[in-house]
């Protein structure tokens, strides 16, 4: 099929396929699933500019089908997700400006490699020593299917810590009855929501592998709601960067219009599937996927080929 | 295989088809012809191909999302 905005020749079966497999991921998960449409789509032959910008597209439409899906199970936290999309464009624009300034001093490539590998490695190896400790010290759930409120019942091994940044006084504090949060500080939020955001800016990508166990861990919203919470977050912060990408002639919304409709699908199942599983198993389940991000970062440092 | 899980799979697999029939129709008829004025859009007025684009997408979103909805409930209301 041809897409005549980047001129490239496509199989719109391969772009369902991906766009379904890359669903599955971002409606169980929560996250945008750049790291895998990105090489994804440079693999078909798209331009890396035009595979950004279509990527962030694409992620819009997945993420507004998995978070109503969300919406419709109880796990979107809509007062939450309004004030982090606010900290995530202020953060982007950050991470973008950073990146910039890298540019000029002329060693952008290895500073961003190098703190990329050492993001992933680190939320990949204290994830798997969370949920691992998480799940050997709680009580064994029943067997089978975990579903309703029971799944939803979340315990942290760091639920200490999270406790403690909930007790900080920094005014003004806000409750998020929907996440059962009694009380936080609203910088802390937008704090977590920046950070998030600069890593986008500065990795690439929509940062849901940094933002969702940090809404986990430092906030204390249960992993249903984060992943929920996270999806309609990404819809705002994602939608931006579109809107950004287009107006630089970088996305091609024919090729996202139909990587939608296998990833309609998928971020259906994988929204659904979450309710079979308690939270510390869906944070162990999450720890592979920034080690794939490590993968291509280490491929891309030692080949010189971006993906 | 459990009889309910059999009957999830079957129900899962006609939705599935009958999708993939609605979506092979939209490539053809929809994509080829929004292609081209689309195409102008973003080489003559990137501002407004942008608007356009975020509408697309969020429209398709909504869209999709209830037709696989509609679907589901269908098939599974005549399995049972």
């Amino acid at each position: 099929m041809f897409f005549p905005i980047s001129g490239a020749h496509i199989s719109p079966i391969y772009l369902t396929v991906a766009g379904f497999l890359i669903g599955i991921l971002g409606g169980f998960f929560g996250v945008g699933g750049s790291f895998i449409a990105g090489p994804a789509l440079r693999a078909a032959g798209l331009d890396w500019n035009f595979a950004v910008g279509t990527d962030l597209a694409h992620i819009v439409g997945k993420s507004v089908v998995a978070a109503k899906r969300h919406r419709a199970l109880g796990n979107v936290d809509l007062r939450l997700g309004l004030i982090m999309a606010l900290g995530t464009i202020g953060g982007a624009e950050a991470g973008a400006q950073l990146i910039q300034m890298l540019k000029r001093a002329g060693n952008v490539n290895l500073v961003v490699s190098i703190v990329s590998i050492a993001v992933y490695l680190s939320i990949s190896t204290f994830m798997l020593w969370e949920s691992r400790k998480t799940l050997t010290s709680q009580k064994r759930l029943p067997q089978g299917m975990v579903k309703g409120a029971k799944a939803k019942q979340d315990h942290s091994a760091f639920m200490h810590v999270t406790h403690s940044i909930q007790r900080l006084k920094i005014w003004p504090m806000i409750e998020l009855p929907v996440s059962g949060v009694k009380a936080i500080s609203l910088w802390v939020i937008l704090f977590v929501a920046f950070v998030g955001g600069l890593f986008s800016g500065f990795l690439g990508g929509g940062a849901g592998y940094i933002r969702m166990p940090s809404m986990v861990y430092v906030l204390g919203v249960p992993t249903h709601l984060a992943v929920g919470t996270d999806l309609f977050e990404i819809i705002i912060s994602a939608s931006y960067g579109t809107f950004s990408h287009a107006i630089k002639g970088n996305v091609d919304i024919l090729i996202a219009l139909v990587m939608n409709t296998g990833a309609a699908v998928g971020a259906q199942i994988g929204a659904i599937s979450t309710q079979y599983f308690a939270g510390p198993k869906i944070r162990l389940a999450f720890v592979p996927l920034p080690l794939i991000g490590v993968a291509i970062v280490i491929y891309t440092l030692m080949t010189g080929h971006k993906l | 295989m459990k009889p309910e899980t059999a009957k999830t799979l079957r129900a899962f697999a006609i939705e599935l088809a009958i999708y993939a029939l609605l979506v092979v129709g939209y490539f053809f008829l929809v994509l080829h012809f929004l292609g081209e004025g689309l195409h102008r859009l973003e080489i003559h007025h990137r501002y407004t191909y942008a608007g356009v684009a975020i509408l697309l997408i969020v429209g398709q979103a909504v869209v999709l999302e209830s037709v696989t909805t509609f679907l589901l409930r269908l098939i599974r209301g005549r399995s049972e």
